[in-house]
């Protein structure tokens, strides 16, 4: 248990950029290192905290789940939510002061570009646990593709694929 | 907020914070945006933090994180739970694996749309890239390659300023 709480506190500490950040870390250190859960449970708890109603720190309570049930779950949230929240009430209390400093505008400048590459690496992590079939990726360049041309609830993206996900299942081509 | 933001909280915030209860200017909101999105963790989370320690100081945030999560993980419960009882269905597979695919495709799409934002300069490029390369192919530890990239790209800055 301590060491959920030590790898989602240390994790999140550094993800810059949202959850979706620490997606990969996560999956470096719950799938490939400890082996808590495989892939298949990491893709179906990617896909339920999409769906689930509520921040997208779900996913890392979904995992403290799967490795350990309740205690794990509460676990997860708490140690991803607190350390960083934290840091925030820190962080806005002293805002007018470290704004004026050089180094507000360093960080604000430096960290945005890591930001895409973590996102990107997010999005091929999850790729290789979660797409199997021709028609996996087809759906996923969809969805990438009207998601980045339309501003969307991504909830909407999500609903259509698995209308038309339970209907190719039941046609057989997925 | 929490039980009604599917797919994110992003909108409800606004809408709530901005929009009914007046907790924040148009301006207010884009500064905290933009503070939550640079600060670690999950954005929206922050930004309700940094709100409700400046009205109500920590037992605000106490409250505000308490009502974010209440409702939201016992929904998760019972979704996860329901969830294992049916999942050998061959719908609820096929539903499962779609909502991964275009999970996946959002993550993507997210990605592209902010490098077209964000990247504006060749420097820009190289650290997305050695950022992409160092997590999303070597797979290496997160907490010492973000700690490396940010030390190189803040020298690298400091160094250019200088020129």
């Amino acid at each position: 248990m301590l060491l959920i709480a030590q790898t989602f506190a240390m994790t999140a500490i550094v993800s810059i950029g949202g959850i979706a950040t620490m997606i990969p870390e996560i999956h470096r250190i719950a799938v490939e290192t400890y082996a808590w859960m495989d892939d298949t449970d990491f893709a179906t708890a990617f896909a339920i905290s999409q769906v689930a109603p509520g921040p997208n720190v779900l996913l890392m309570s979904l995992v403290g789940w799967r490795v350990a049930g309740f205690a794990g779950l509460m676990t997860a949230t708490l140690s991803t939510v607190l350390p960083t929240a934290a840091l925030s009430v820190g962080f806005s209390r002293l805002e007018s002061k470290l704004k004026t400093t050089p180094w507000y505008a360093i960080i604000n400048k430096s960290f945005p570009p890591l930001i895409v590459g973590l996102m990107l690496s997010s999005g091929l992590v999850t790729a290789k646990a979660s797409i199997h079939s021709a028609f996996g990726i087809m759906i996923a360049i969809g969805v990438a593709l009207y998601s980045y041309h339309k501003k969307t609830n991504p909830l909407y993206p999500i609903f259509a694929s698995v209308l038309i996900g339970i209907l190719a299942g039941r046609l057989g081509y997925l | 907020m929490g039980l009604f933001g599917f797919g994110g909280i992003a909108a409800s915030f606004y809408h709530v914070s901005v929009e009914r209860r007046k907790w924040l200017s148009t301006d207010e909101y884009a500064q905290t945006l933009a503070v939550g999105q640079i600060l670690p963790g999950a954005s929206l989370i922050n930004m309700s933090t940094i709100v409700a320690d400046r009205f109500h100081g920590l037992l605000g945030v106490a409250l505000a994180l308490l009502g974010l999560f209440a409702f939201p993980l016992i929904i998760l419960i019972a979704l996860i739970t329901t969830y294992d009882q049916f999942s050998h269905l061959p719908d609820v597979q096929s539903a499962t694996k779609a909502a991964a695919a275009a999970a996946v495709g959002l993550t993507f799409g997210i990605g592209l749309k902010l490098a077209k934002d964000i990247i504006r300069s060749g420097a820009g490029l190289v650290f997305a890239i050695l950022s992409f390369l160092l997590i999303g192919i070597f797979r290496l530890p997160m907490l010492q390659s973000i700690f490396g990239l940010v030390t190189l790209s803040i020298v690298f800055s400091i160094w250019q300023s200088k020129k």
